[in-house]
């Protein structure tokens, strides 16, 4: 059949600069570039291109230009050429459309729409080049009160966690991600101070050395769970959900099963990893409960229990629900939360977005006067230091970054994490494409990115007028709308701007 | 329901800014004396307000009704004062009730109606809450239901008086010299917005706590929505009303003494803990993570006082002034060094206590430079 899609990606080759010594076919996953011997020529093949600008980056005589293709149907507002092309993509292949990272989509981005305010005159701001600036955050549950005998603590508090920054880095599977950029994400949390999750797909043995920077998942597919992995890890979280894809279960294809995932998932070679949509041991509430009770006993109560879910409507409730079968860390992933393959219309079109779900959530768990029984860690699309502070001012303790870590390693966004080539070598098992990846420059660039953002929420900080962490926690105060109507500035608990 | 920040926060502010000097001093022997000298202390620091507010508390106040409640309370009109003493009777056993002498004062216009009763508590009530929690749900009523009328003043053998003046123009105003007491604080305002309302100066008080502060508190957010977990609600909009809620949870309710509220309200860096032993290390840890929404962070420099006990206690980091000092049986706290030396030239101590450390002075506790403060 003949194809009807349109390139997406123009590959403009400047012929005076080009000097045909292959690297863009070598560096391309995709085949995008070729050499033709016979003619002495380059071609590329526009179709396949996915836009990482992997080639353009790596040409030595910067010969490449990769840029949307400007061929373009007739202009439609309703029938756009991304609509369009998914149509016929669809209607070729069958089946459903897959995609990879977290929503595209223009929906609202509140992060934008929020302002921070700073000390003027009344109250001094902080520097924090001269004064200490105190991020430090306890994840877990805390008691209502303390009791005092005699000048002795009498009250001992659940297990906590503590973390250096307030940012944790998110769920990403061994078997959806390479090897290298997860021992890059846990190498990165341990010199930062911070905990990395590792996903639903087990916890390869020779990474176990970062266990003490660690948080292990407990999915529905329950992958690669055994005694040392719960026992190793900082914290143990149930998934439930998933920003990108609220209700739906997991499918890692067979083919990007190794030996080595298929060690460390526990499951044999080649076959399909499946994660259930629900886990089939909770259909409710009660269920959840029982599961939150079999890993504290299984870990002696020694560890937080997180368990996270999708930013939907009804999260409040939910979370509250989450806190009374006794969770300790509630996890709450927002629309615009990542992933290495979502259907696409599951992706752009189900749950809210992360900033109205801390707002609702941290407004029931204090209603219900639950707040302080848990530590509330936000997911789903950070962007950089100002969306963070927001996020805590609205009402989290921490927040998990995904995205933002992939993309400091190198990712650009194309969203191709489900066909297993990554031309950047992080969501691939490709030997070929992960040896690319350098797990210690990864690290690296992790930890600079978020060594960045710390020096920022710093600076945020002592501009409000604060020097701890817990000050801005939930202090909304601090925040004014612009450009938002009045049912959104009520969701999100904030005056408008200039009011 | 009355809405109360109407009359104390009339543009709607998030809340209500203002900044002050504040005065504290207190015999540990219980020795009493009157007004005259915490009168000349405050206008000496006569600048740092506005004359939008003043006011004074006094502990060892009525030794003849020591085991009544004393409600100072305040009408707008005549109305508030018939349903307020209706209310009263209903609920409590009626002592005493009479006029808070006043007299005219260049400086203090429109004074409301101000009227004080001294009360029992009826022995038939239920039994449920405590005698304490009582007081403070029918205090609460009057202030928010009840259109016209403020009590402020609630505790046994204290009185706060207060208005919208420069603080010694507001002691002239209330006779202030004709009253003893051992322990005295007092506060002269400077708010931002220039519409005063009488109950909107300090001290704030609740029971028998008394606080006054000058400060703005960058967490008023934080530690609002905190309070509001445990039933407070924060209708005045200022700091010293989140301040003076905090104490009364941290102490009543949770049992916690003043050193480690202390730890509470300004707790000890992170950095300053890795150095401290492993029993205070988890002590105030402990405090930080179950407490952190009650860190006053920000400039705050406070004087909490209760029957028996003055407390002094700035922000962790000291963005605000606080002298204190000892002279025989006399503890001293102020803002400015000048106000103590106007009226106790000759000191034994004279020191700037250090952000977080609180300085206590307690009956019957012999002063000492340092060792007031606890560890």
């Amino acid at each position: 059949m003949k194809s009807y899609v349109q390139p997406e990606f123009e590959v403009i080759r400047k012929a005076d600069r080009c000097i045909k010594c292959q690297v863009c076919a070598r560096q391309c996953g995709w085949g995008v570039h070729s050499y033709d011997a016979e003619d002495d020529i380059m071609q590329a093949q526009e179709e396949k291109c996915v836009g990482c600008q992997r080639c353009a980056l790596f040409c030595p005589t910067k010969a490449l230009v990769i840029r949307s293709y400007s061929g373009n149907y007739r202009p439609n507002a309703n029938w756009t050429d991304d609509r369009i092309r998914d149509l016929i993509r669809q209607s070729e292949a069958g089946g459903v459309m897959l995609t990879g990272m977290g929503c595209d989509k223009p929906h609202t981005v509140y992060w934008d729409h929020l302002l921070l305010n700073a000390s003027q005159v009344t109250n001094p701001s902080i520097d924090p080049l001269r004064e200490p600036m105190e991020l430090t955050t306890f994840l877990g549950g805390k008691p209502d009160r303390i009791d005092v005998d005699e000048g002795k603590l009498a009250t001992r508090l659940p297990p906590q966690v503590k973390i250096d920054i307030p940012i944790l880095l998110s769920a990403l599977s061994y078997g959806a991600v390479s090897y290298q950029a997860q021992e890059a994400l846990m190498r990165a949390a341990s010199e930062l101070g911070t905990l990395c999750n590792t996903g639903e797909g087990g916890w390869p043995k020779n990474l176990r050395r970062y266990a003490n920077n660690t948080i292990v998942q407990c999915a529905s597919g329950r992958f690669g769970i055994d005694r040392e992995y719960l026992e190793l890890a900082q914290i143990v979280e149930i998934k439930i959900g998933q920003g990108a894809k609220p209700g739906i279960g997991g499918h890692l294809p067979g083919e990007k099963v190794t030996e080595e995932v298929s060690r460390t998932r526990m499951i044999p070679e080649g076959t399909d990893a499946i994660s259930p949509a629900p886990h089939h041991d909770i259909y409710s509430i009660e269920d959840l409960a029982q599961l939150v009770y079999a890993l504290k006993e299984a870990t002696n109560y020694e560890k937080p229990i997180s368990v996270k879910i999708a930013a939907v409507h009804n999260s409040a409730a939910i979370a509250t629900g989450i806190v009374k079968a006794g969770a300790d860390i509630v996890a709450i992933d927002g629309l615009r939360g990542g992933t290495g393959a979502a259907p696409k219309i599951i992706r752009d079109n189900v749950g809210i977005p992360i900033e109205l779900a801390i707002a609702a959530v941290d407004t029931r768990l204090r209603q219900e006067g639950l707040r302080n029984n848990c530590s509330l860690i936000a997911a789903g699309g950070f962007r950089n230091s100002g969306d963070v502070v927001k996020a805590i001012a609205l009402g989290a303790d921490a927040v998990y970054i995904g995205t933002a870590a992939l993309m400091a390693m190198g990712c650009t966004l194309c969203q191709k994490c489900y066909t297993g080539i990554c031309n950047w070598g992080i969501c691939t098992q490709d030997p070929y494409l992960t040896k690319r990846l350098n797990p210690e420059i990864g690290a690296r660039r992790v930890v600079n990115l978020l060594r960045g953002w710390s020096l920022e929420i710093k600076e945020m900080l002592g501009g409000l007028g604060v020097n701890a962490i817990e000050s801005l926690r939930g202090n909304r105060l601090h925040l004014r709308g612009i450009g938002l109507n009045e049912w959104e500035l009520e969701a999100l608990g904030v005056r408008g701007a200039g009011n | 329901m009355k809405n109360l920040s109407e009359v104390n926060n009339p543009y709607e502010d998030e809340k209500v800014i203002s900044c002050c000097s504040i005065f504290g001093m207190m015999s540990v022997e219980g020795r009493k004396y009157s007004g005259t000298q915490i009168m000349t202390a405050i206008a000496n620091m006569h600048d740092r307000g506005n004359g939008l507010g003043g006011g004074f508390a006094v502990y060892g106040l009525y030794p003849d009704n020591r085991d009544q409640y004393a409600l100072h309370v305040m009408y707008l009109h005549r109305e508030a004062r018939i349903q307020t003493e209706e209310y009263v009777r209903e609920n409590f056993t009626l002592v005493k009730a009479e006029r808070i002498p006043t007299r005219e004062t260049y400086g203090v216009m429109n004074p409301p109606d101000l009227r004080r009763y001294f009360v029992d508590i009826p022995s038939r009530r239920d039994s449920e809450i405590s005698e304490e929690d009582y007081v403070v749900d029918k205090v609460m009523h009057i202030n928010t239901k009840i259109d016209g009328a403020y009590v402020f003043s609630s505790g046994k053998d204290l009185g706060v008086f207060k208005g919208v003046g420069f603080p010694e123009d507001v002691g002239r105003f209330y006779c202030l010299e004709d009253y003893d007491g051992y322990l005295w604080t007092a506060h002269g305002r400077f708010p931002t917005n220039s519409r005063a309302w009488w109950g909107g100066a300090h001290p704030f008080s609740i029971l028998d706590w008394t606080v006054v502060h000058n400060g703005e508190l960058s967490s008023y957010g934080t530690n609002r929505r905190y309070l509001e977990m445990y039933g407070y609600q924060c209708t005045m909009h200022t700091d010293t009303e989140v301040l003076a809620y905090a104490v009364d949870l941290l102490m009543r309710r949770h049992g916690l003494p003043v050193e480690l509220v202390a730890k509470v309200f300004s707790a000890p860096l992170w950095s300053t803990l890795n150095h401290a032993d492993e029993e205070s290390k988890q002590l105030y840890m402990s405090l930080r993570l179950v407490y952190g929404g009650l860190l006053m962070n920000g400039p705050f420099a406070v004087i909490i006082a209760r029957n028996g006990e003055m407390i002094g206690l700035t922000d962790r980091i000291r963005l605000r002034p606080m002298v204190a000092a000892v002279r025989n049986d006399m503890l001293y706290l102020s803002s400015e060094e000048s106000a103590i030396r106007l009226i106790s030239p000759q000191l034994d101590y004279c020191w700037n206590p250090r952000g977080g450390e609180p300085v206590i002075g307690r009956l019957g506790e012999p002063l000492k430079e340092r060792s007031l403060s606890a560890a």
